[in-house]
């Protein structure tokens, strides 16, 4: 298994696998905002919170198909499902290796770009903490939505489609206590909720990702 | 006697050749009764003057969407455990009936909405869910739609489904969260449904009695809509099995 997480993560930082990608869409989406908005400090204080949560989820989103595609089509995955790591085991490893190398960054990357967007001073612990809590959630999600699509042909659009619904709730909850943390709002109770929901989802989703693999190597 | 046996398809197209006229005469003639009842039988309401009986098709057709994703959910479990085809064709039949309940239920909800809160649309933790709601049906039929191979789709969906209800869960609670909202709370089915006395919170008994009629011919019409749609994707397997036997033939 550590195997096969280091070989993730190498694979994601030298073939060209778009390691940084994430961290560019995050950040020509923020460039974007003011230009929707316009370009008012209080404006842009006021949705920061929301535009960097949103920014992240939709980083996190665009790096999904890549999970399982390649192994798919160079038939790894097939040896990966014969080997004697249960899928569940593989499952989680690349879920890791996933949040290793758009997660963890996009984690770093947020606080930067919130000067960007003049978000107030008391946010950004908040939306550090937030986003680390619930990226997690994001990679094992979106992991599972891979998993569904993978033997698909162009399946980029349909993996969008299934996959952001299931982010509502951490979408709901993670940025609920960057927000409360900009206006100095006690964060405790959406907090725990997100460390719930990512907790859920980190234990039970990777069975019904294996489960999908299997399904659609048989 | 089992249950089980209706998992055959040949005995589940006997058995539903014979239920669904019956039960698409009934389902006419319940919606009918009910919505007549509703339409032109009540008072108009002291507050909300007429628009007060667009509740006839809203709370049925809300119902329905809610009640289609739990069909969904049952018919899915069961094809995961006992791999009977009839159960996953049932639940793909299931879908785009609720998804159409669905809009039914946000478009009249829009309608009604505009006179009595002054806005088609608020971000309001029911109306919200039920959007969500939406995009669940969307994408479990995108999935069911995008996998050639109908074993893979049924799994891969059924698998989907069940997550899905999880998180639709999830999502209807953190909505609630996220947001305070001008939606009512239950007002039908409470203590005393019928013969408690009218209050506040609870809809009059003039116009909950026709509204159970329009409940439950809308049911009946999910039942008829879910049997002829399951009725049509097996037939629709079986051309597809004709098909590859006469391509066969000719090989």
């Amino acid at each position: 298994m550590k195997a096969l997480l280091i070989r993730d993560l190498r694979l994601a930082v030298r073939a060209g696998g778009g390691f940084g990608l994430a961290l560019a869409f995050f950040l020509i989406v923020v460039t974007l905002v003011p230009f929707a908005v316009g370009p008012q400090p209080e404006v842009l204080g006021e949705i920061a919170a929301g535009v960097l949560w949103l920014g992240a989820l939709l980083a996190c989103l665009l790096s999904l198909d890549r999970i399982f595609a390649l192994d798919y089509e160079d038939g790894s995955l097939e040896l990966l499902a014969t080997a004697p790591v249960p899928m569940e085991g593989a499952v989680s490893v690349k879920a890791l290796a996933h949040w290793l190398t758009t997660g963890l960054p996009l984690v770093l990357a947020a606080p930067v770009l919130g000067v960007l967007l003049h978000l107030p001073g008391p946010g950004f612990l908040w939306l550090t903490i937030s986003l680390a809590v619930g990226t997690p959630a994001l990679s094992v999600i979106g992991c599972f939505g891979a998993a569904l699509t993978v033997g698909l042909k162009r399946g980029g659009l349909l993996l969008s489609l299934i996959v952001l619904p299931l982010y509502v709730p951490v979408l709901i909850f993670g940025a609920e206590v960057a927000r409360r943390g900009v206006d100095g709002l006690a964060v405790g109770t959406p907090l725990a909720l997100l460390g719930g929901l990512t907790a859920g989802a980190v234990a039970l989703l990777p069975f019904a990702a294996a489960a999908a693999i299997r399904i659609n190597l048989r | 006697m089992s249950i089980w046996e209706y998992a055959n398809p040949v005995k589940f197209m006997a058995t539903s050749g014979r239920i669904l006229p019956a039960c698409a005469v009934l389902a006419a003639v319940v919606t009918l009764v009910g919505l007549g009842w509703g339409f032109f039988a009540t008072p108009e309401d002291y507050k909300q003057g007429a628009t007060v009986k667009i509740i006839f098709i809203h709370v049925p057709a809300a119902m329905m969407a809610i009640n289609a994703w739990a069909m969904m959910l049952v018919a899915s479990l069961i094809w995961v455990v006992r791999r009977h085809h009839v159960s996953a064709l049932a639940a793909k039949a299931a879908a785009p009936v609720g998804v159409a309940m669905t809009l039914i239920a946000l478009f009249t909800g829009a309608v009604w909405g505009q006179p009595m809160w002054g806005t088609w649309w608020a971000w309001d933790p029911r109306l919200t869910s039920f959007l969500i709601l939406f995009l669940f049906y969307l994408g479990y039929m995108a999935l069911w739609a995008a996998i050639d191979d109908p074993d893979t789709a049924a799994d891969l969906t059924s698998v989907l489904c069940l997550v899905g209800s999880v998180f639709a869960i999830l999502s209807r609670y953190a909505v609630n969260f996220w947001n305070q909202g001008l939606h009512q709370g239950a007002s039908v089915l409470r203590a005393g449904a019928v013969t408690g006395s009218d209050t506040e919170e609870k809809v009059s008994n003039v116009y909950a009695l026709p509204l159970f009629v329009s409940m439950a011919g809308f049911f009946l019409l999910f039942l008829a809509l879910v049997l002829m749609g399951t009725r049509t994707e097996i037939r629709a397997r079986r051309i597809k099995a004709l098909e590859a036997r006469a391509r066969m033939a000719d090989a």
